[in-house]
């Protein structure tokens, strides 16, 4: 096991340095350059020469293989560098102050949809093709094909313009700072309660329809027919024997999507204004800002890998066959 | 970018099919009612951004929301007033020189820092400095570099001199002042980017004092009690930052924000048009310092012909453009300076819309023949272009078909793209690896224009993307350049102008109108030809319409 787990995490670097190197590359062939947002492009007032002289000052007159070679030095000493936004400030910095947003809202959807989509996943393969099964799957598809753009924007229409009761956009109040103690606390969720919504009803459809299928393979193997030949109430046979075998596949799947916790959807983000990750990450695209898309995308591969190398060593745990192939070829 | 300006449309298409049209008066007039309040202090003033600031020190930014931001924690030593003149802010009076050369202010004595220290002649000469250190990443070091010699003759004096008379040397000193005791080792450092006053601590001169800046969340800013003029009333500015316009709306319609000049012209037309909005918000318009051009590369032969371009003009019908695509709220452009203002010159040539001039111009310049399709042939090839726009303009993507199908009378055949902002400029742009666009400029508030018509601007990184060369135009753009008399300046810019429209380099089209909206309870909003932003210090809420006590 401890070689395995070696072997993997030797694999891993350079993985991991071939994506960089490739989105690297990628990054700096689109047309553009981090300068003239700088200036303001076709700006009348900035001179060519002032441009020449950040492109300096940024390391962007040098050619492309000894611009990767010092992002990658000052990489291995963890030095993600500084925006090249005015600003100016350590790529870090920018990932850290928006990263507990996005996480906590990606965390709480996450929950809300696991919460959600497990019982209706079980109900509708319990009871396959009910009038039950057949009105979730049309919710939740619903939820699916909605785009979310729309679905946000008619809900603040509702909510927030007709209705009054929920705030429009934001995280919180401009009084906040003046506000009770409790009173921060449910301003601070009313703001959440849209977004999360919004986003909770698009991602209910994948999780709930792997759960049905993987439900409806469970109760037709033969174990669940001993075990209601034992004659044990259907309750615990569904949610004992079937439920506890049909959640693998939705744990492993809730495994690869821990990366995607980090990753802000830009869409919701944009339309309720929030800062999270997703925003930055748009920014950071358009005004090709290198170190700090370079950064946020180190970050995320770093997390993929980590969480498949998880996965992969959880699979050797759980499955003797994993284990013993292994042990076999050496 | 795609996907919001999808929700924008959406929204648009809900609310119109939401609300029955009305037919209103525009606001409530009171206005002469409203001249008489006495102002007084308090309120908070909620605003919306599009985008994030980048930073506190506006010299080395562009964003126009920094410059927002930054100009009211800052101030120059000049500003613009109402009717665009420059007139004092921190420089009590100044004089020049016959010769243009010389320039003397007298700094107001009563000008603060935010942190109690006086602003001297000292704070001038460290921003001139600041400005033309070659580590300061600033996009406006070309002004600066006009400058001779500068010297603090006493703490209120400075003498600036200049090596040849420069016609935008007064304006350039609205540039925003910077504190020479906070400053000074980053710039000498070249790390002004990372002073903590570009981030959490910016000390200025202006009429707000910086309290909070949440990233990608707000912007927060307390009334000056010290401020060196009038004012400032409302004691408090939150600047909201929301990226996408279609939650702007929203958010005015929810009384969420109090102003905003984000508006779309049928957002600002017809769907705020119902007496709640018309209530709660004063709309104010007025041409914005930008127009729209349909543009030519002249190194093309066919183009290069003023004929063509001339024949385009005609074809084009300028008032249904504006309609088309801006509802109407738009002025049409007959050069590249905006109507009204002192340097405009409305006795040029012009080109009302008439195909039959077009088709005889065409015809003059050798595109006489139809193939099959239609198209005028000249040579065994047919009439056909490419015209380029960016992506993310609906306005400019409208133009475009609607130029496309004017030139199809004609016989011209016209394939459309539309291109990534970023690609555009850099793939097309400028390596001229273009045949026709339609694109906008932003007008500054000096009239020099050098560095868009001159003929020695054609560089990669220089703006004369297409290519024009006209010997009298470059003397006319040095002449104006180098007189800084205004009399003297308008016969240059007037002969400019009579010779563009003459020419017809680009097809001038319309200037947009700003669009902004204020709460009613803010009273003292004027608009004038310079917006209105102007008189943002007399702007107050009277004490019974206060809303929010905080701050």
């Amino acid at each position: 096991m401890f070689w395995y787990v070696l072997r993997r995490v030797l694999i891993a670097v350079p993985l991991l340095l071939g994506i960089t190197f490739i989105s690297f590359l990628v990054i700096h062939l689109a047309p553009g350059d981090p300068v003239d947002f700088h200036t303001g492009d076709l700006s009348p007032d900035s001179s060519a020469q002032a441009k020449q002289m950040l492109r300096k000052q940024y390391g962007l007159d040098k050619p492309l293989p000894v611009q990767y070679w010092n992002w990658l030095i000052r990489l291995a000493r963890l030095d993600f560098g500084r925006s090249f936004a005015p600003d100016g400030r350590p790529v870090l910095q920018k990932i850290g102050e928006r990263l507990p947003i996005t996480l906590m809202l990606n965390v709480v959807e996450m929950a809300i949809i696991l919460l959600f989509a497990v019982p209706i996943g079980v109900l509708s393969a319990t009871r396959q093709y009910s009038r039950f099964d057949k009105a979730t799957t049309v919710f939740v598809f619903m939820g699916f094909a909605t785009p979310d753009f729309w679905f946000a924007l008619l809900l603040i229409l509702l909510f927030a313009v007709h209705l009054g009761w929920l705030p429009a956009s934001g995280l919180r109040d401009i009084n906040w700072e003046y506000l009770s103690f409790w009173k921060r606390h449910w301003d601070f969720l009313s703001h959440l309660i849209l977004p999360i919504g919004v986003a909770t009803f698009g991602g209910l459809a994948g999780f709930s329809r792997y759960m049905r299928q993987s439900m409806l393979e469970v109760v037709r193997q033969d174990y669940i027919q001993s075990a209601r030949a034992k004659g044990l109430a259907e309750r615990v046979v569904i949610g004992k024997h079937a439920l506890r075998n049909a959640m693998l596949p939705i744990v492993t799947i809730l495994g690869l999507s821990l990366p995607g916790l980090i990753g802000g959807s830009v869409i919701v983000e944009s339309i309720f204004a929030i800062p999270g990750m997703g925003q930055l990450m748009v920014q950071s695209v358009f005004q090709r800002d290198y170190p700090v898309i370079m950064g946020n995308l180190v970050i995320v591969s770093t997390l993929t890998l980590v969480a498949n190398l998880l996965a992969d060593v959880a699979y050797g745990l759980v499955d003797p066959r994993i284990r013993l192939g292994g042990r076999r070829r050496q | 970018m795609i996907v919001l300006r999808a929700a924008v449309l959406v929204v648009l298409a809900l609310a119109a099919a939401a609300c029955t049209s009305e037919v209103g008066s525009g606001t409530g007039d009171d206005g002469a009612a409203r001249k008489t309040v006495r102002p007084v202090y308090g309120d908070t003033l909620i605003e919306a951004l599009l985008g994030d600031i980048q930073g506190l020190i506006p010299n080395i930014t562009s964003d126009s929301a920094s410059h927002t931001i930054g100009n009211l924690i800052y101030s120059g030593l000049v500003k613009r007033d109402e009717s665009l003149r420059l007139v004092g802010d921190l420089a009590e009076s100044w004089t020049v020189s016959r010769d243009c050369r010389n320039m003397t202010f007298q700094l107001k004595k009563n000008a603060k820092w935010h942190d109690g220290r006086p602003f001297t002649a000292d704070d001038v000469v460290f921003t001139y400095q600041a400005m033309v250190n070659p580590k300061t990443p600033t996009a406006y070091k070309e002004d600066f570099k006009a400058v001779e010699s500068i010297e603090a003759v006493d703490a209120h004096t400075v003498r600036v001199r200049y090596a040849r008379p420069y016609a935008k040397a007064l304006q350039s000193w609205s540039t925003t002042m910077l504190p020479r005791h906070l400053l000074e080792s980053y710039v000498t450092e070249g790390r002004l980017r990372e002073a903590p006053q570009n981030r959490e601590s910016p000390v200025g001169t202006g009429p707000y004092r910086f309290k909070e800046w949440r990233t990608g969340e707000k912007v927060v800013l307390t009334a000056n009690r010290d401020y060196y003029d009038t004012g400032p009333y409302l004691s408090r500015l939150v600047y909201r930052i929301i990226p996408s316009q279609a939650t702007i709306f929203l958010e005015l319609k929810a009384k969420g924000i109090d102003s905003s000049s984000t508006l779309t012209a049928l957002q600002y037309k017809r769907q705020t048009d119902y007496p709640a909005f018309r209530r709660a918000y004063q709309k104010f318009r007025y041409p914005s310092s930008a127009y729209t051009y349909f543009g030519f590369n002249l190194k093309d032969p066919r183009f290069a012909d003023k004929r063509v371009r001339q024949a385009f003009a005609y074809a084009i019908s300028k008032q249904e453009l504006i309609e088309g695509v801006r509802l109407g709220l738009g002025r049409e452009a007959t050069g590249p300076y905006k109507p009204g203002t002192w340097v405009y010159n409305p006795n040029v040539k012009r080109y009302p819309h008439d195909l039959e001039r077009a088709r005889q111009l065409l015809a003059e310049a050798g595109w006489r023949e139809k193939n099959g399709d239609g198209l005028l042939v000249k040579d065994g090839k047919p009439f056909t272009f490419t015209l380029m726009t960016n992506q993310g303009n609906d306005e400019r993507k409208k133009i475009a078909e609607l130029i496309q199908a004017s030139l199809r009378e004609l016989g011209v055949g016209v394939d459309i793209r539309i291109l990534e902002w970023a690609s555009f400029i850099k793939e097309y742009i400028k390596k001229r690896r273009f045949e026709a666009i339609v694109l906008g400029w932003g007008i500054g508030l000096d009239p020099d224009q050098y560095e868009i018509w001159h003929s020695s601007k054609t560089g990669p990184d220089d703006l004369n993307h297409i290519s024009y060369a006209n010997p009298e135009v470059d003397e006319m753009l040095e002449r104006g350049r180098s007189s800084c008399f205004e009399d003297e300046r308008k016969k240059y810019y007037d002969r400019l102008q009579e010779i563009l429209a003459e020419d017809q380099p680009i097809v001038f089209l319309y200037f947009p109108d700003a669009l902004p909206v204020v709460a009613t309870r803010v009273y003292g909003v004027v608009e004038s030809p310079n917006g209105i932003g102007f008189n943002f210090t007399e702007w107050f809420v009277p004490r019974s319409l206060q809303r929010y006590t905080a701050g």
